[in-house]
């Protein structure tokens, strides 16, 4: 056994483009012989990946030293890699046709997240402003929650509820995007942009659009990618200082 | 070659990056602000000046496109490495916000995407 553990762990990434090519073929198989094609492969092995990191811990899988190799490969410097490839292939007169569409859906899917998260935080009992805050930024991002929290000086529990809360969203968009797409009309670049906006979080969009349609992704991407930078910059400036006013404590 | 595409890809991801950065710094905020969506729209100005030059070929495109294709394998990978337990032990709290938030936005796309095709059609 010995041999075999150092052989993996010394060329962890290169297990892991052999594991993910197992998860692909079993996805693909399991969607097309068993499901006929009702839900896309790609779907199945996100949600395949999902589970598979429930084994794991804070790192999912990649916990175990056999799949270090994961992080590398699913890692954020891969995953920006391959979203802006993406873009080769999409087209500049459908983005400029939505471009201030994009930027109202952004400020319009952050502002909602934010306050409806805090307004049901709130009535969870969390009634501290630092909390509500907290919480609403967690229904943005998992990133954008720990970023408002430290910013405000939230305590760390309410902290760890606001990352479990983004972890929540994501998991959800990128399962319900591929069975819902079709009844929020989510079938052109337009609708793609003004999603990725409103939805925001980065892996649950490009993983749901990937599920949904590949060639949405970049549409989604575009708008998506500039969600959590402009979150962690209203959530603990301007939003908060609305829900300031609003709370009147 | 392959590996010019692949080096085009690379440069417009690290200009993107470095405006993001730079973004980030102006606003005073640590971290980087749309990085990935700055060199997404470089990727796509790039490559329509370098189509009208000439200066692509198949062959160099082909670096990009994989890329591409590894797309959803690199998402898989990502999902794996989820702190999905954490997700599930929030409790009650995190799991009705998550829910009911993410809801909201949903409901709101249908709306907004109407709104857009309807300024554009007058």
């Amino acid at each position: 056994m010995q041999p075999i553990t150092q052989l993996i762990a010394k060329h962890d990434l290169i297990v892991a483009f052999l594991f993910v090519g197992i998860v692909m073929y079993v996805s693909f198989w399991f969607s097309k012989r068993i499901l006929r094609g009702k839900i896309p492969g790609a779907a199945i092995a996100i949600t395949a990946g999902l589970v598979i990191a429930y084994f794991g811990g804070k790192k999912g899988i990649a916990d175990f030293p056999l799949f270090a190799g994961m992080a590398v490969l699913g890692g954020s410097m891969m995953r920006d890699f391959s979203i802006v490839s993406t873009a080769m292939g999409a087209s500049m007169s459908e983005i400029r046709k939505t471009g201030w569409f994009g930027i109202i859906s952004l400020v319009l899917g952050i502002s909602t997240s934010f306050f409806i998260g805090g307004l049901i935080g709130y009535f969870m009992g969390y009634h501290e402003l630092k909390s509500i805050a907290t919480i609403g930024a967690g229904a943005c991002t998992f990133i954008v929650g720990p970023v408002t929290g430290n910013a405000i000086g939230a305590s760390s529990d309410v902290i760890a509820i606001s990352i479990a809360i983004g972890v929540i969203k994501s998991v959800m968009v990128t399962i319900l995007t591929p069975i819902i797409a079709k009844r929020i009309g989510l079938d052109n670049p337009q609708t793609a942009m003004i999603y990725g906006g409103l939805i925001g979080t980065t892996s649950g969009v490009a993983a749901g659009l990937a599920a949904t349609d590949p060639k949405l992704v970049p549409y989604g991407a575009l708008t998506a990618t500039f969600y959590t930078g402009l979150a962690c910059l209203l959530c603990p400036s301007v939003l908060y200082f609305i829900l300031n006013l609003l709370v009147g404590v | 070659m392959k590996i010019y595409g692949v080096a085009v890809l690379a440069a417009c991801f690290i200009a993107g990056q470095l405006i993001g950065d730079l973004l980030g710094m102006i606003f005073r905020f640590e971290g980087n602000i749309g990085g990935v969506g700055f060199g997404m729209l470089l990727l796509i100005l790039l490559g329509d000046y370098m189509k009208k030059k000439n200066w692509t070929d198949h062959e160099s495109e082909s670096g990009i496109y994989f890329w591409s294709g590894m797309y959803i394998p690199v998402v898989v990978a990502m999902s794996s490495i989820q702190n999905v337990k954490a997700a599930l032990s929030g409790g009650w709290a995190a799991l009705i916000v998550g829910v009911v938030a993410t809801g909201c936005c949903f409901l709101l796309i249908p709306l907004v995407s109407k709104f857009s095709k309807s300024t554009e059609n007058k």
